[in-house]
């Protein structure tokens, strides 16, 4: 049943999923690191990607258009998101701020199903990249093969913004310490602003281009959410490098499990995160104390 | 007030619970949506013993939710079980079991990571429901056919088939649960999970298991979970594998806030109002789907402006009209300053706790080769460090000394590099810090650590209670109330620290002179054999600070203390002998007229001021 050609395809899928989650993960921890917050619409922010990125392919029929206008618009709510609402919520309890991005993400999913209805949405690979490359070994569908190098290009660009530029300095200080940062005389709240947004691109991002692969529903953000908490707790939560290792593990994991039983994914993935909390409670690439 | 009328919530409950199927249809409630209100009340009673009282905010009560009603369902279906209720008991048994293995992986962590996990855990429930065990729970399809219940009893049987039936018996079961989760709330596990929430690190450093607790309100919460699962198939008449999904957890989490958490009554106020809300939208205002989007956003903007949800936001106007109306009227709401009396208080002295080992003379406390080292930092190196049963030992240092970081391995809340700390001759190094309270020893905080939302005197009880009742106890259904050993205890400690007359205040209420006297009182109601106060005099006036001493010296008869603080005339006063650290080391010991005259102390302190004298 198990043959060597679909292993490797669907360790090849493993590896896409997995730098997507990665990805969308790093989102999320790199906000959580510098603002505290859990952001529970980021699942909804990965949906938002790809409705807008829908909407902007069916004005222009062009799928670079299509991927900018995604990321620019989830970037555009994050801003938005975080000076509208969430700025007042860094003095109150976490569980305030749990409730209200809560919120925000029904409000998010229902407003896309009141605006585009449940039904779900296509959009189409670019030209040159639609059909099969032959891999030698197996063939592979030619638009998952670029996904995995725009993914990775975008996981550089991220890193290059985080440890190459003076922002990204100031925002792995925060993660560090963010009290400090603040008492440096350092406008912490329009790096927190940038930061949220820069989050939320990153899931608005991983959400269009990953719109080809997976078809977009207004709720396909929850199952996302879900694989990306996995994906941080495994990696250590604030860690980049964790949720890249956490995000390349959780895909390796869903797709190899799905080729025998899709049903039993998420269990296994229960199990992986089990096992690392048991092992290592902060996480494989996490630090003890950050909380 | 609850002392006074014990009942009184009860009743009032009860009266509502027969007044509401005659008066809600009036208000335009279907009588399907009466009773789906009972079960997310049931469901949120529990919910918000773990939320609202216990702050562990989980996303994945639907887990629970739906094994208890499944495994009920199951019971009652294929099976072919007759007993309804017994299925249901042993739905929620089921779901409590499940509860506690959940709960010993989801509470490996705490704040946002737990959250993180319960999202987990509802959504692998939920896949689970639907594939490998879908020969059990039907998948997608449920399990239709669960039998109505119906009580023999003896004479005639009662049957629940219309609405009203199914009210009268929801309403019953509903008052059982809310009683039985009253007497949760009221009791000294309740009293713990308050302290917990307010703030865990203190709750443990008196003596309390707070793991042990925590996880006892999540089985709690599980358990009501599993029971309200069960009445949704009996009312429904089928079990539907939408009890399994996260939404169904958000439904709760989000009802809870809209009603308000920590009242018990949340949850009902709350699905009172959305189930209403969701009525009126799709069946009289005809919005479809958009329901869900009008819901959202009022409740985006509920958490936003209304933090303590609607039952919050009501009995925060009863306090603010009762407290005009007991300003307006004469004499009454006068509250008498807190006045410091001249003398010492003049109570019973609080003992410190009798043990076997012979207290009289001998070491109480011996620390040998202490280090502790953070990453490249040395905050203390090689300490070596005796206190005798009975003294009263000073410790002074320039900032930086390593004072607290000292203090803190002996409490073990930091575990040494290296090093052995004997306490009463046990070695102590590496254990917990409620376990060491337990033995005897604990520690007043430099920077206060006090339960904020709890009242004076309820601060002092929970200190009280973890050595009445030890590291851990399920006595869920016991009124601390009715203790008077447990009232005199409190009643001592609040006496000692002159803040008898501050009983009843919030803690957020009180001034800094009397949370600071709190702070020590809370060490000090543990009956602590040996009390370490860091910094015990920090912030405080000179009149505060003679009148604390004071309380220091009285509270030093018959107990061994170790006292941090920059006062020196204070500690040299104080203090049968002092120990100075520097730069992490010991530098000298000795009597208080020894450290005055030492000149590496006042080397250490005034940077060398002799050779620079001698230069001039």
């Amino acid at each position: 049943m198990v043959n060597w050609a679909n292993f490797i395809s669907q360790c090849f899928n493993g590896l896409v999923l997995g730098a997507l989650l990665a990805l969308i993960s790093s989102g999320l921890t790199i906000i959580y690191g510098t603002l505290g917050v859990l952001n529970l619409a980021h699942g909804a922010m990965f949906m938002l990607g790809g409705y807008a990125g829908w909407v902007a392919y069916t004005y222009s029929g062009s799928f670079l258009v299509a991927v900018a206008a995604g990321s620019l618009f989830v970037m555009l709510v994050g801003i938005v998101v975080e000076r509208l609402i969430i700025r007042h919520f860094y003095t109150r309890p976490h569980e305030d701020q749990l409730l209200v991005t809560f919120g925000l993400s029904i409000v998010f999913v229902e407003a896309v199903r009141f605006f585009f209805g449940s039904l779900s949405k296509m959009v189409p690979p670019p030209g040159p990249l639609v059909g099969i490359t032959p891999l030698g070994f197996m063939m592979y569908p030619t638009y998952r093969l670029a996904l995995l190098g725009i993914v990775a290009v975008a996981l550089l660009a991220l890193y290059f913004v985080l440890y190459r530029t003076r922002i990204g300095m100031i925002v792995r200080a925060g993660i560090e310490d963010s009290v400090m940062v603040d008492s440096l005389g350092i406008d912490v709240y329009k790096i927190f602003m940038l930061v949220f947004g820069i989050g939320a691109m990153a899931a608005g991002f991983a959400g269009i281009v990953n719109a080809p692969v997976v078809s977009i529903a207004p709720d396909v953000g929850e199952a996302i959410l879900v694989q990306t908490f996995v994906v941080v707790v495994i990696g250590g939560v604030g860690s980049f490098p964790g949720a890249i290792l956490g995000g390349l593990i959780a895909g390796q994991i869903i797709s190899i499990t799905s080729m025998f039983n899709p049903g039993y994914a998420y269990i296994m993935l229960f199990v992986a995160m089990t096992l690392v909390l048991v092992l290592r409670p902060y996480g494989l690439l996490g630090a003890a104390g950050r909380e | 007030m609850r002392s006074q009328r014990p009942f009184l919530v009860e009743t009032i409950t009860a009266i509502a619970l027969i007044l509401a199927p005659f008066v809600l249809p009036h208000l335009g409630f279907t009588p399907n949506t009466i009773n789906r209100i009972l079960v997310w009340g049931l469901f949120g009673l529990g919910f918000d013993i773990l939320f609202g009282y216990t702050g562990l905010l989980s996303f994945g009560q639907s887990a629970f939710f739906g094994t208890g009603g499944m495994f009920a369902a199951y019971l009652l279906t294929e099976a072919g079980f007759g007993y309804v209720m017994a299925a249901v008991f042993l739905g929620t048994i089921v779901a409590a079991i499940v509860g506690y293995l959940i709960g010993l992986i989801a509470l490996r962590r705490t704040g946002i990571y737990f959250a993180m996990i319960t999202v987990a855990i509802a959504e692998v429930f939920f896949f689970v429901e639907f594939n490998p065990l879908s020969a059990f729970t039907g998948g997608e399809n449920g399990l239709p056919g669960v039998p109505r219940p119906s009580i023999f009893l003896g004479f005639t049987t009662l049957e629940f088939n219309t609405d009203f039936q199914v009210y009268g018996f929801l309403a019953f079961w509903y008052f059982v649960g809310l009683v039985i989760a009253l007497r949760i709330v009221r009791s000294p596990v309740g009293a713990i999970l308050s302290a917990i929430r307010d703030n865990p690190q203190r709750a443990a450093a008196l003596g309390h298991d707070i793991h042990s607790y925590k996880l006892t309100a999540f089985v709690v919460a599980a358990a009501y979970a599993g029971f309200a699962g069960g009445m949704l198939g009996l009312m429904q008449g089928f079990m539907p594998p939408d009890a399994f999904m996260f939404e169904t957890s958000g439904q709760l989490v989000m009802q809870t806030a809209i009603g308000g958490a920590g009242t018990l009554f949340g949850p009902l106020v709350g699905a009172a109002v959305w189930l209403y809300l969701s009525d009126f939208f799709q069946n009289t205002l005809h919005l479809g789907a958009t329901w869900k989007l009008v819901l959202g956003i009022v409740f985006v903007l509920l958490v936003c402006f209304l933090r303590h949800g609607i039952v919050g936001a009501v009995i925060d106007l009863y306090r603010l009209v009762a407290g005009r109306w007991a300003e307006t009227a004469p004499g009454a709401g006068v509250v008498p300053p807190a006045s410091v009396p001249a003398t010492p208080p003049t109570v019973a002295m609080m003992p410190a706790r009798r043990r076997d080992s012979d207290r009289s003379s001998g070491p109480i406390l011996q620390a040998t080769g202490l280090t502790k080292r953070y990453g490249g930092v040395v905050a203390n190196s090689d300490i070596d460090f005796t206190v005798n049963h009975g003294e009263l030992r000073g410790i002074i240092g320039p900032n930086g000394a390593g004072k607290s970081t000292f203090f803190k391995m002996l409490t073990c809340e930091v575990p040494p590099t290296s090093g052995q700390i004997l306490f009463e001759g046990k070695d102590i190094t590496g254990m917990g810090v409620a376990d060491v309270c337990q033995l005897g020893l604990t520690k007043s905080y430099q920077i206060n650590q006090l339960f904020n939302r709890l009242t004076v005197r309820e601060n002092l009880m929970i200190a009280a209670l973890a050595e009445t009742r030890g590291k851990f106890k399920l006595d869920l259904f016991s009124n601390p109330r009715n203790s008077p050993e447990l009232t005199e205890q409190v009643d001592h400690a609040m006496a000692l620290v002159n803040l008898a007359s501050r009983g009843d205040a919030q803690v957020s209420e009180l001034a800094y002179g009397e949370k600071r006297r709190l702070e020590i009182g809370l060490a000090l109601a543990t009956s602590p054999s040996l009390l370490l106060l860091d910094e015990p005099l920090a912030g405080m006036s000179p009149a505060e600070r003679i009148e604390t001493v004071k309380l220091l010296k009285s509270i030093s008869r018959g107990r061994t203390m170790i006292v941090i603080d920059h006062d020196m005339d204070a500690l040299f006063e104080l203090a049968e002998r002092v120990t100075v650290l520097q730069e992490g080391r010991v530098l000298v010991e000795g009597t208080p007229d020894e450290i005055k005259g030492n000149t590496k102390v006042q080397e250490a302190y005034l940077g060398g001021v002799h050779d620079v004298l001698a230069a001039q």
